[in-house]
């Protein structure tokens, strides 16, 4: 992962500067695409979709807040239907937890299935050191993976990928002769594929919601991925943030409906699977025991805090889709492995002391409000990005400052009448000398790609005042 | 309100406001002390600074009449950023005041004074930018509601019409790349429709879009929506 800090100028800006005009093009017609699909199927099925929106951001918002009473229930409910329950305060925790369920069990050939979960815990790295063979199924996610690559985007890793970087990717480890067609590469990492799953000892996956009430893990995949990983294997792990709970069967309806339309502009994915437990007998196949990790990882500390109702967020993609700022920068640029402007909210958070480091994602935004439209579970991003802008200022995180003009003398001058109207007045010398040739920031940064208007200070002033006198 | 990008940079913007209202039949009043919405420090997360231009600010507009402001962006700064910015201050409730009173011209002249049409004439083909900071209110339909009835007009669509221009405030000078590139993706999506003219309601977006142009050496015309409506009646001889 992206994770230098360039010694001057904000990280994200100087990282778009950087990019190739590939990678601008794969990360920009991908998004613009997503996001026209999305904005049409809602807009197609519902009458009010933004409605919708806002009764899903209700139900998590409720859920979240009542986590004390959904998280025990869960519990319960898990336990009832044979799930072995753990939890985890932090990504140290549940690799470990992982790691000894794995060893229990001798398991040396794991199946993964796409899970952010996972990528925020580095589980990955963690099982290639301790011996075990972990194949990523997902088939962006199995290109970055052999690549030693990061995922660029939360719903498709490989955004900034386009189908000959990934061809060439398949010809330097072994599979097959250089071919671009994405069928051919799709039929090959799928041969590729089905000898891991037969022969896998353990299947991993997230969940992308678990229902308190049922104890149902909800997963959807257009691969199929996730239901062969867990045909084969004895043992299955899902990996859960807390957050992930809904109370009863019945609010699927309103996030499975905008989850699929948010994320990939399908009215559903090719597979959804509700999983009510391990093997049950009479079942032909299925793992026989089946452990879920609940992961809190700092998740408890948001809840606690200003920023909450990021927890609401459903992993869909759509703020990253529509975000200007990420359609420029690319998902690496955000330095985490969540990017765009879920990210840029949840990462500095998930950070936690490590904050600091951060502080620049919440600035890369212009703050225009797409974030907040598109969303499903209705955050508000751009009041979330202020938040955390105010508390980078507050504990002088230095990257949260950077670039950024002093506003105290602005504030000074701008509550004071008589020095505003004299500024007014002085600014016209603005006009008589070459401004652009000026080297000092704010104004430099301006005039490098534009002109300035020219300066008429108090001009209304003075037609509003003759226009009273008449 | 006039804003301070009207105070200092586009005057006639601030007098097109004042002379369409009076032509509406309103009462206008300029509260001399006025002098910005506290917005740059606000999103520059200086929140004392914000809050410290903000009091000055309700301190001005004192009374109980509607608040007009010609630019979306320091309308929305006025009912939405500043509860946030006072979101644990003793004088909330006078802050949220001011925000109950404040509304975007096009927004007033449409949903507050009941105006649904236009007089006069604009034989212009317009490309309209959406700023994002109307998202909050129904001004970026008062907008074209106005604008389209104003006959010969033609507003004309284009490409990633709901993007970003790029500007942000002081995001434009801290994060000078991104926001250059995503004005000029804004340009190329407008040039590629050939309008004659770049028209919006936020002075903000239009400095950065035409500040590029010009610096490309090929400037878009651009005119803030109630330039164009105070045009109108001027040519209409309704307004002197």
């Amino acid at each position: 992962m992206n994770t230098e800090i360039p010694s001057h100028g904000q990280p994200i800006d100087r990282f778009a500067a950087a990019i190739s005009g590939e990678v601008y093009e794969s990360v920009h017609s991908s998004s613009a695409i997503k996001s026209d699909k999305r904005q049409a199927l809602l807009a197609g099925d519902y009458p009010n979709p933004k409605h919708l929106r806002e009764i899903a951001g209700q139900i998590k918002q409720h859920t979240l807040e009542s986590l004390d009473k959904y998280l025990p229930q869960a519990v319960e409910s898990l336990e009832r239907n044979g799930v072995r329950v753990h939890f985890a305060a932090n990504g140290e925790e549940a690799r470990q937890i992982i790691g000894s369920l794995l060893a229990a069990r001798g398991a040396k050939k794991v199946v993964k299935s796409k899970s952010m979960a996972t990528e925020e815990i580095h589980l990955n790295d963690y099982l290639a050191a301790n011996g075990v063979d972990c194949i990523e199924t997902d088939l962006g996610e199995f290109i970055v993976q052999i690549d030693g690559d990061h995922p660029s985007h939360i719903v498709t890793p490989i955004i900034h990928k386009n189908r000959r970087q990934i061809a060439k990717s398949f010809e330097k480890h072994g599979l097959g002769a250089y071919n671009d067609d994405p069928e051919t590469i799709t039929r090959r990492a799928r041969k590729f594929m089905r000898d891991k799953y037969m022969s896998a000892d353990a299947g991993i996956t997230g969940a992308n919601f678990v229902v308190a009430e049922t104890g149902r893990l909800v997963l959807v995949t257009n691969e199929g991925n996730s239901r062969f990983s867990l045909a084969a294997p004895k043992l299955h792990i899902a990996l859960v943030g807390i957050e992930k709970l809904v109370p009863s069967d019945r609010d699927l309806s309103v996030f499975l409906n905008l989850l699929v339309r948010s994320a990939t502009g399908q009215q559903f994915t090719a597979y959804t699977e509700f999983i009510s437990g391990p093997h049950a007998s009479g079942q032909p196949s299925g793992p026989e025991e089946m452990h879920v990790v609940f992961l809190d990882n700092g998740r408890s500390d948001i809840l606690a805090g200003d920023c909450r109702e990021i927890l609401r967020c459903i992993r869909c993609g759509a703020c990253l889709n529509i975000c200007p700022v990420y359609r420029q920068a690319s998902g690496h640029a955000y330095r985490s492995v969540y990017p765009g402007p879920i990210g840029a909210v949840l990462s500095p958070l998930l950070a936690g002391e490590k904050f600091p480091s951060l502080a620049d994602l919440p600035k890369a935004s212009s703050l225009c409000g797409a974030c907040n439209d598109a969303c499903p579970v209705n955050i508000p991003i751009p009041d979330l990005l202020l938040r955390l802008r105010d508390k980078g200022k507050r504990e002088h995180a230095p990257l949260a400052s950077r670039g950024v003009p002093p506003m105290g003398g602005f504030a000074g001058l701008a509550s004071q009448p008589a020095l505003w109207k004299g500024a007014l007045l002085a600014g016209h010398v603005m006009n008589y000398f070459p401004v652009e040739w000026v080297p000092v920031p704010p104004l430099s940064k301006w005039t490098a790609q534009r002109t300035l208007p020219e300066f008429r200070g108090g001009e209304f002033r003075k037609w509003w005042k003759q226009r009273r006198q008449r | 309100m006039a804003t301070c990008l009207c105070d200092a940079f586009f005057d006639d913007v601030a007098r097109a406001t004042v002379e369409v209202l009076e032509y509406l039949g309103c009462e206008v009043e300029f509260p001399e002390g006025q002098t910005c919405c506290g917005q740059p420090a606000f999103n520059s997360g200086d929140w004392p600074a914000a809050r410290k231009v903000l009091r000055h600010l309700v301190d001005t507009f004192k009374g109980g009449e509607p608040i007009i402001v010609p630019s979306g962006s320091c309308a929305a700064m006025l009912y939405h950023g500043s509860l946030l910015a006072f979101e644990h201050e003793t004088d909330l409730p006078e802050v949220e005041k001011v925000g109950q009173r404040t509304w975007e011209v096009l927004d007033f002249i449409v949903s507050g004074l009941g105006v649904k049409q236009w007089e006069g004439a604009c034989e212009k083909k317009m490309a309209f930018h959406s700023s994002c900071h109307l998202r909050g209110s129904n001004s970026a339909e008062a907008a074209r509601l106005l604008l389209g009835s104003l006959r010969g007009a033609e507003i004309l669509p284009f490409k990633e019409q709901e993007q970003c221009c790029g500007f942000g405030g002081t995001f434009s000078v801290s994060f000078p790349a991104i926001s250059a590139d995503m004005g000029l993706l804004k340009l190329q999506n407008i040039r590629e429709v050939k309008p004659d003219l770049l028209v919006a309601a936020d002075m903000s977006c239009l400095m950065h879009l035409r500040g590029l142009s010009e610096k490309q050496g090929n400037p878009v015309p651009v005119r803030h929506a109630i330039q164009v409506l105070r045009d109108a009646l001027v040519a209409e001889g309704k307004l002197r």
